[in-house]
């Protein structure tokens, strides 16, 4: 429903932008010349087309068009795949889909195994002439098999009987299949089938597991028929299942075959067992006639004309259940595109890019559901608010060892088992937290965690980077004595670093944030000293004839004049501690937007992944933004000095 | 005595290349308190480095320097510097750029901004007080580093080509506020130019320096500033004792000029 909404909308506004677009260009005055950057100005109707294409295509591809305007079409469509697959094993028989009669083929093969393998042996030096003679009079035996088997005379006619019969029941299922009637249901039936519909669901469904109350990947194109024409094809598709088992049970055997391979099996048997050890190259090759000698036998050779009914019966089938399919043809070709569920046969699933790219509808869904605190993902919520009592976070802060050096000792119980506190125990209750005060919100979960440890990282880098920054960028000793420190750790690659600290401080946040920080110092290192030793000359100069000190010309001339070097220089950390975040998350832990993204691919979740990508995305985007509002606030001056 | 008194000042760089540049040789000149000095001269003889020198920012190689009988050893307020590019803080609004030096010396802020307001209004910019400096115009911004310079109350003010980058209009308004400034308040001013007219028309005394190595050439006692302290200076302009000084001093650029360039060919 939503689907349909926005995909008639967005194609309006597409339609409606370009149209808009068209006036403007028309009735607008074109005096910029091109190349002027002015003419890349303004245009909001062109981000709109822009966009709506983005999604217009995300919508077709994932085949949520599809899902939106025939919820119904995937499991139609599962049925015809089952169709299709029992037609299979009847139809490559004959020259419908294939080249030419499966007969045909099989006796070109054997015919051609035979004359290499003879050419073989009358070459082979390993061979005596004795041996030569016998081998070859076994290919020659073998090779009389295939005239009897394709011998019209010959055909038995209890073979004959039985195919009539198959053809019969073929053509006797084209015209039930063509009733509308067709399949009968009785009442029974039919509320038995509606009841397992409702229970498997729709197309695409998701389920919160009630356990572990997390999203699991269901089926995704359900397999039962929900609509009439739906059962029409899954009732045929089972008769012929029927049809072709009994075809595929049916043999071409008649007796004078049945004698005459017996006869060459026998010898070759008798042959082989005569060779003795050092004649294993004859008996390999008498082996390898008997294996062609063995297929000739199964393989289902029949005269040339004596299926003819037959095809034409699976002919009149085909193309009537062609035309039952009407519409869901075109919806198939048209509205799957890269792909198609028929393909999948009767195991009824998503084939093509419909497979690995969510439908928007469905990744929408499941990020409503994961963001309800009592799902998330893998019992963390994405982003939540969670009750602290102040006193732990005091405790958090305060050392222990606080209560240890107060004078006198810790409560000790008396005789009758009461314990009576004093002042020492008291302030250990404080500083370990284990007393109850007022409770404040504190927000958790997978972004929150990520979030922190960015922020973290970046706040440590800053607090350590711009200061040592700065001071390097004037002081020979500092930038001498530091420089090789950070040259030498900066060029390898954060994640490069990442399994060594994540082995020493752990998985949890201490390394992530000791990696964040490490990314972060460099970077704000380098921009702090930038931003100091590209302060003119003069400036300090003049700050000096005002009479300001060492310390004033820090604080009031060079820090500012840093300033726009250090901001950018943050915004640049953000996004190399975002990228290098999400990888370590990969890497190990158990909470964060990459974990989340990391355990999703272990079990397919492709709209998990998407909506994890939409997440750093959007946050990703959100700091960015931030940065740069603050940038521009701070800053105006930037550029213009 | 409040002179700046200087005996035989010697600079000598050495460049990375390991040359020597005599910069400044045997430099010898007294200036008394209220005296307004131009120093004129072509390119590269010295006369910034003298100025480094004065304001403190570069030692000497040998000689002395000193301002009221105290040698010059390092930057002071007593030295007030005003630069070619105004060098402001961009960071700052105009009126937080004028009293800098006063904040620095952490003074009451009442009476800073009276005098803040007061400085605006001698160099002409009443009411800029909380504009941010990079919205000025060159001129405007000169302004600001002459009331920031002048705030600070010092006994000297170095200016180097502080109008050199201004219109011709605005640096003719620039230089009657030099003028003004300097009998109101009767500062000594040393004052770097490139135009030998702006050179005559402010300097009370003028020095004309030659290079390789840098010294002081000539030595011009002038009227013109004092009559620029009442006539129109477009007058004086048209005064004919100034364009034959103007014609003369040209020509003894010139020669320097050519020399230099005859020497580098
Ligand atoms: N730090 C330095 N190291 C080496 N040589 C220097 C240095 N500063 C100045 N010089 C040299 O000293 C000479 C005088 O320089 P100075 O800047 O004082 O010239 P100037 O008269 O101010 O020139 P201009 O009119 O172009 O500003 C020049 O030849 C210059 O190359
Ligand atoms: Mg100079």
């Amino acid at each position: 429903m939503l689907t349909q909404a926005v995909t008639f909308l967005i194609f309006f506004a597409v339609i409606g932008c370009i149209l808009y677009g068209r006036k403007l260009i028309k009735t607008e005055k074109v005096d910029a010349v091109f190349g002027n950057p002015e003419r890349a100005l303004g245009g909001t109707h062109w981000v709109i087309v822009g966009s709506s294409f983005l999604l217009l295509i995300w919508l077709y591809y994932s085949w949520d068009i599809a899902k939106g305007f025939y919820p119904k079409s995937a499991n139609e469509l599962c049925q015809v795949a089952k169709v299709n697959d029992s037609l299979l094993g009847l139809k490559y028989q004959f020259p419908i889909e294939e080249r030419e009669l499966k007969s045909t083929s099989q006796i070109k093969k054997e015919n051609k195994n035979l004359k290499n393998i003879n050419i073989e042996i009358q070459s082979s030096e390993n061979l005596n002439n004795e041996q030569k003679i016998i081998l070859v009079s076994f290919i020659n035996k073998t090779n009389q098999l295939i005239p009897l088997l394709t011998n019209e005379d010959l055909l038995e006619n209890e073979t004959k009987q039985k195919i009539y019969d198959i053809t019969g029941k073929i053509n006797l299922l084209t015209e039930k299949f063509q009733k509308p009637d067709y399949p009968f249901e009785t009442e029974q039936e039919l509320n038995d089938r509606l009841k397992a519909v409702s229970e498997e669901g729709g197309w695409g469904i998701t389920k919160i597991d009630a356990g572990s109350g997390t999203i699991e990947n269901t089926i995704e194109v359900p397999l039962i028929p929900a609509t009439n024409k739906g059962l029409k094809f899954h009732a045929a598709a089972q008769e012929l299942n029927l049809i072709s088992d009994e075809f595929f049970k049916l043999r071409n055997h008649n007796p004078r075959f049945k004698n005459k391979i017996k006869e060459i099996k026998d010898q070759i048997k008798t042959y082989r067992k005569s060779l003795d050890e050092s004649e294993e190259v004859a008996s390999n090759y008498a082996k390898n006639i008997m294996k062609i000698a063995r297929r000739i036998e199964f393989a289902s050779i029949y005269p040339p004309n004596a299926l003819d009914m037959m095809q034409n019966a699976i002919i009149k089938f085909e193309n009537v259940q062609i035309k039952a399919q009407g519409g869901l043809r075109f919806i198939d070709i048209l509205l799957f595109p890269a792909g198609t569920i028929v393909a999948s046969g009767p195991s009824c699933s998503e084939q093509g890019s419909g497979r690995w790219l969510p439908k928007p509808s469905d990744t929408l869904n499941k990020f409503i559901l994961m963001s309800k605190p009592s799902v998330g993902y893998k019992d963390i919520p994405l982003l939540w608010i969670d009750m602290v009592d102040v006193s732990r976070m005091i405790g958090f802060i305060l050392p222990d060892w606080i209560a240890d050096i107060l004078p006198g000792d810790y409560p000790i119980h008396t005789n009758d088992g009461i314990v009576k506190q004093n002042f020492k125990g008291n302030v250990l209750n404080i500083v370990t937290g284990n007393f109850k005060l007022f409770k404040v919100p504190v927000p958790y979960g997978h972004i929150w965690d990520s979030f922190m440890r960015v922020f973290l990282g970046l706040v440590f880098g800053i607090l350590i980077g711009v200061p040592l920054g700065l001071f390097m960028g004037l002081n020979r000793f500092a930038k001498g004595f530091f420089d090789p420190l950070i040259e030498l750790y900066r060029p390898v690659p954060p994640l490069a670093w990442a399994p060594l600290i994540i082995s020493v401080l752990g998985i949890d946040n201490t390394g992530k944030v000791f990696l964040l920080f490490m990314v972060s110092l460099s970077i704000m290192i380098i921009s702090a000293r930038a931003g100091a030793s590209g302060t003119q000359l003069s400036k300090i100069h003049a700050a000096h004839s005002l009479g300001a000190s060492k310390r004033q010309i820090l604080r009031y001339v060079i820090f500012p004049n840093s300033l726009p070097e250090i901001l950018t220089g943050i915004r640049v950390a953000v996004g190399m501690c975002w990228g290098t975040l999400v990888a370590a998350e990969f890497l190990a832990g158990t909470t964060g937007i990459g974990f989340v993204e990391n355990v999703a691919k272990k079990y397919f979740q492709y709209e998990v992944i998407w909506i994890t990508i939409f997440i750093m995305g959007m946050l990703g985007l959100l700091f960015d933004i931030t940065l740069r509002k603050i940038i521009d606030k701070t800053i105006p001056w930037r550029g213009k000095g | 005595m409040s002179d700046l008194v200087s005996q035989d000042l010697n600079m000598i760089f050495k460049t990375p290349k390991g040359e020597t540049v005599h910069a400044l040789k045997d430099l010898n000149f007294t200036l008394k308190k209220g005296e307004l000095l131009t120093v004129l001269g072509p390119s590269g003889c010295g006369k910034t480095t003298l100025l480094n020198i004065t304001a403190g920012f570069i030692r000497p190689t040998s000689g002395i320097i000193k301002l009221n009988n105290k040698e010059i050893d390092g930057p002071g307020v007593e030295r007030g510097m005003v630069f070619q590019q105004g060098a402001l803080f961009e960071w700052l609004t105009v009126a937080e750029n004028v009293d800098f030096g006063l904040r620095m010396k952490n003074e009451d802020s009442i009476k800073t901004s009276q005098k803040v307001n007061e400085w605006l209004e001698i160099v002409g910019l009443k009411g800029f007080g909380n504009t941010p400096t990079y919205q000025l115009s060159g001129g405007m911004q000169q302004r600001v580093a002459l009331a920031r310079c002048l705030i600070n109350d010092p006994d000297l003010i170095l200016m180097d080509e502080p109008l050199g980058a201004l219109d011709a209009l605005t640096r003719e308004k620039m230089q009657s506020l030099v003028l003004k400034i300097w009998k109101e308040t009767g500062k000594t001013i040393i004052l770097i130019t490139h135009s030998v007219e702006e050179a005559l028309l402010l300097g009370e005394r003028l020095y004309v320096m030659a290079p390789r190595p840098g010294r002081i050439h000539k030595e011009y006692n002038l009227p013109f500033a004092s009559m620029g302290l009442k006539e129109d200076l477009r007058e004086i302009k048209k005064n004919k004792d100034f364009g034959e000084k103007r014609e003369e001093i040209l020509e003894m650029i010139w020669n320097m000029e050519e020399e230099i360039m005859g020497k580098e060919i």
